[in-house]
């Protein structure tokens, strides 16, 4: 689960994939989780860093970031052997 | 410090929906300041809107077509010549590169440098001659026939699955889903640009481009890969970003390498889900989206001018990722008496 070395996260939560040239807008949360990924901390610690800050159940967020971590994948912003 | 004395002439100033690098080769060497500049436009029609661009030409003249003749616009280019001592000339389109090439001795003779592909690096990167290209120098091409007749169409489906891409040997490129819609493509490019047609494989991805600069002994003075973010009906670049993209800059380097290709090239890929890179065009000459890679630091027809003049070019070692371009259109004002000008007396 790691987010590709090259991608520009803004404070803005604007994505920027220099490979490709694609660009996307994060929510503040989506960011956020994006800066977690881009610091390389694994799933545990980013469910504990989000659970923490923010009142959500633990298996309503791990199925949010997973289909967050889904989308990634879509759009070719996490590296390809996870 | 005293800059060196260059007159330039140079074409494509057609800057329509459809814009020749002209305009824009000729700003990026005006805002080098590397020369003290005169710049001489050669213009095929008088409503080439460059023509009227005072900040951008000193005089324009008309030229010929090419295809009325080599000779026609060689004389005109004398006749020229005698007066403005050009010392460098930058011709913009496909279609007149092979004459200007073929010409290139008697330019030399009459004092005018060019850096220009040689004919046979020009031959075999045509469209027609993809497969063989690609086969040579290793890289990915696709499957390309050229046709030349109605009956050659019914053939299509032995060699390739529709959709397939129909292509002009210099522009147009449109895609076709059946034999009807290849035959309607055929008639229209056919017309426009002659025979052959080129029926080209088609490649599912998203097209980027690069545009390099070799220096003739294999060595790339400058590239920088870029994406289409917006495109017109035309197919063309309306806004565009550079890319951080090794693989495409490695591509370009190897075909520079092994062509040992002399000038401004544009490559046209197609990257694949796969991140294949296909080689779907070479256009033999800088592309009108060049002021991008000048924009991202890397001011390639000023280093193209330097190596017409037989200075020796450091190549370029960066450029900034994530600049972008975009296009816009602008009315010029003019007056009648420059039209008629140019019109009656070819000369502006």
């Amino acid at each position: 689960m790691k987010l590709k070395k090259n991608i520009a996260v803004s404070e803005s939560g604007f994505v920027f994939d220099p490979n490709s040239g694609d660009s996307f807008s994060m929510n503040p949360v989506g960011a956020e989780i994006l800066n977690l990924l881009k610091q390389e901390k694994d799933f545990d610690k980013i469910h504990d860093t989000m659970t923490k800050k923010y009142d959500v159940p633990s298996g309503e967020f791990d199925k949010y970031f997973l289909d967050f971590i889904q989308t990634l994948k879509q759009f070719n912003l996490m590296e390809n052997d996870d | 410090m005293n800059k060196p004395k260059v007159t330039l002439a140079v074409t494509g100033l057609n800057n329509t929906d459809n814009p020749g690098p002209g305009v824009p080769v000729i700003r990026s060497i005006r805002e080098s300041e590397a020369f003290d500049l005169t710049v001489i436009g050669l213009a095929y029609e008088t409503l080439e809107p460059g023509i009227y661009m005072r900040n951008i030409v000193d005089k324009v003249y008309q030229v010929p077509y090419p295809s009325e003749g080599s000779g026609d616009l060689i004389k005109r280019l004398e006749y020229i010549q005698n007066r403005e001592k050009i010392d460098v000339l930058i011709p913009n389109f496909d279609a007149e590169l092979y004459t200007f090439m073929k010409s290139s001795a008697r330019l030399t003779e009459m004092g005018i440098k060019t850096f220009l592909p040689t004919i046979e690096q020009f031959e075999e990167r045509h469209k027609s001659e993809l497969p063989a290209f690609g086969k040579k120098h290793g890289v990915n091409v696709p499957k390309s026939k050229s046709i030349l007749k109605h009956s050659d169409i019914d053939k299509i489906r032995d060699d390739f699955e529709y959709p397939v891409m129909v292509k002009g040997k210099f522009y147009d490129a449109y895609l076709a889903y059946n034999e009807e819609q290849v035959r309607m493509h055929y008639n229209k490019i056919s017309a426009k640009w002659g025979l052959p047609v080129i029926i080209q494989e088609f490649i599912k991805g998203t097209e980027v481009n690069v545009v390099a600069l070799g220096d003739g002994k294999g060595i790339t003075i400058g590239a920088v890969p870029m994406r289409k973010q917006y495109i017109t009906d035309k197919g063309k670049a309306w806004g565009g970003i550079t890319l951080d993209n090794k693989e495409m800059l490695d591509l370009t380097h190897k075909i520079i390498s092994s062509t040992k290709w002399r000038g401004g090239m544009e490559l046209e890929l197609i990257k694949t889900g796969k991140n294949e890179l296909y080689i779907i065009e070479i256009n033999p000459r800088i592309p009108a989206w060049v002021y991008l890679a000048v924009g991202a630091g890397q001011n390639l027809p000023e280093a193209m001018v330097r190596l017409a003049l037989g200075e020796k070019v450091k190549p370029f070692d960066k450029y900034q990722i994530g600049k972008m371009f975009v296009r816009y259109s602008y009315d010029l004002i003019i007056d009648l008496k420059d039209f008629e000008k140019l019109s009656t007396t070819g000369k502006l």
